[in-house]
C-alpha cells in the first residue's frame, strides 16, 4: 500500500486516512516531511485525544518518524451521519 | 547484549515515569531543544510553571525505541504526568489552550502560584540514569 521511496504528499495521507478510519474525513497539508492533519470522523465519538490520535497514527505505522518525518493531528469526533438524516 | 542495555533503558524510562510527576521526553533540553515539536511543549510548560524533569532522547536510538513501546506512541515529544502518558506536542498545545493542562498539573489557569504557595522553585530530581545528557 505505501509507496516505499517516493515523498510522502499531503494527497496520499489524506487518502490513507480517509480509507483507514471509517467514515473520516481528513484536510492534510504539508511539504513532503512535515505534515499537519485535521481529521474529522464518527468513529472518534467517545475516545480519549489520546485514542482519537492513535487511530490515526495507526494508519501510517512505523512510518511516522521516518518516511512520514512529522505528523501533526488535530481531530474532531463529528456526529455519526445517520443523525442528520431526516 | 544489545538486549540487555535495551532491558536497562526499558526499565530506567519506567522508573523515570515513576519518580517523576512531570517528565517530559524531548528532542535535545529544555535550554537548547533540538526539534520545533519540543521546543514548543517546553515553552508551554515553562508558561504553566510547573518543574517538571527532561530527557533528551537524542542521545541513544534505544531510549526513543523503547519509550515508545511503552507509550504506544510515535512521535517526541511526549508528556507524562503522575505517570500516565498525556500526549505529545498537538494534545498538550490543545490542552493548554482549554485549560485542561493546568488542570491536570494542578495549576490555576491563568493564576499560578494562586493558592497561596510559594511558586516552586524546579525541583532538583534527577531523572533517572538515563544518561548523562538528561538533566532538568
Amino acid at each position: 500500500m505505501a509507496a516505499t521511496d517516493a515523498p510522502a504528499t499531503p494527497e496520499e495521507l489524506k487518502e490513507r486516512i480517509e480509507a483507514g478510519i471509517p467514515g473520516a474525513t481528513a484536510a492534510v497539508t504539508g511539504d513532503g516531511h512535515h505534515f499537519n492533519a485535521v481529521v474529522s470522523a464518527a468513529a472518534f465519538t467517545g475516545l480519549s485525544r489520546i485514542a482519537q490520535h492513535r487511530l490515526v497514527y495507526d494508519v501510517f505505522g512505523g512510518e511516522v518518524g521516518g518516511r512520514i518525518h512529522a505528523l501533526s493531528i488535530q481531530t474532531k469526533a463529528t456526529a455519526s451521519e445517520t443523525e442528520n438524516i431526516a | 547484549m544489545s538486549d540487555d542495555v535495551s532491558t536497562q533503558i526499558h526499565e530506567a524510562i519506567e522508573s523515570a515515569i515513576t519518580e517523576n510527576p512531570v517528565i517530559l521526553f524531548m528532542k535535545g533540553t529544555p535550554d537548547q531543544p533540538m526539534c520545533g515539536f519540543s521546543a514548543r511543549t517546553v515553552a508551554i510548560l515553562q508558561s504553566v510553571g510547573t518543574p517538571f524533569a527532561a530527557v533528551n532522547i537524542l542521545p541513544d536510538p534505544r531510549i526513543r525505541q523503547e519509550l515508545s513501546t511503552i507509550s504506544n506512541w510515535p512521535t517526541i515529544p511526549q508528556l507524562f504526568v503522575d505517570g500516565e502518558f498525556v500526549g505529545g506536542c498537538d494534545i498538550v498545545t490543545e490542552m493548554y489552550e482549554s485549560g485542561e493542562l493546568q488542570e491536570a498539573l494542578g495549576v490555576e489557569a491563568g493564576e499560578n502560584g494562586a493558592n497561596g504557595a510559594p511558586t516552586p522553585e524546579p525541583a532538583a530530581q534527577e531523572p533517572a540514569p538515563l544518561s548523562i545528557e538528561n538533566r532538568l
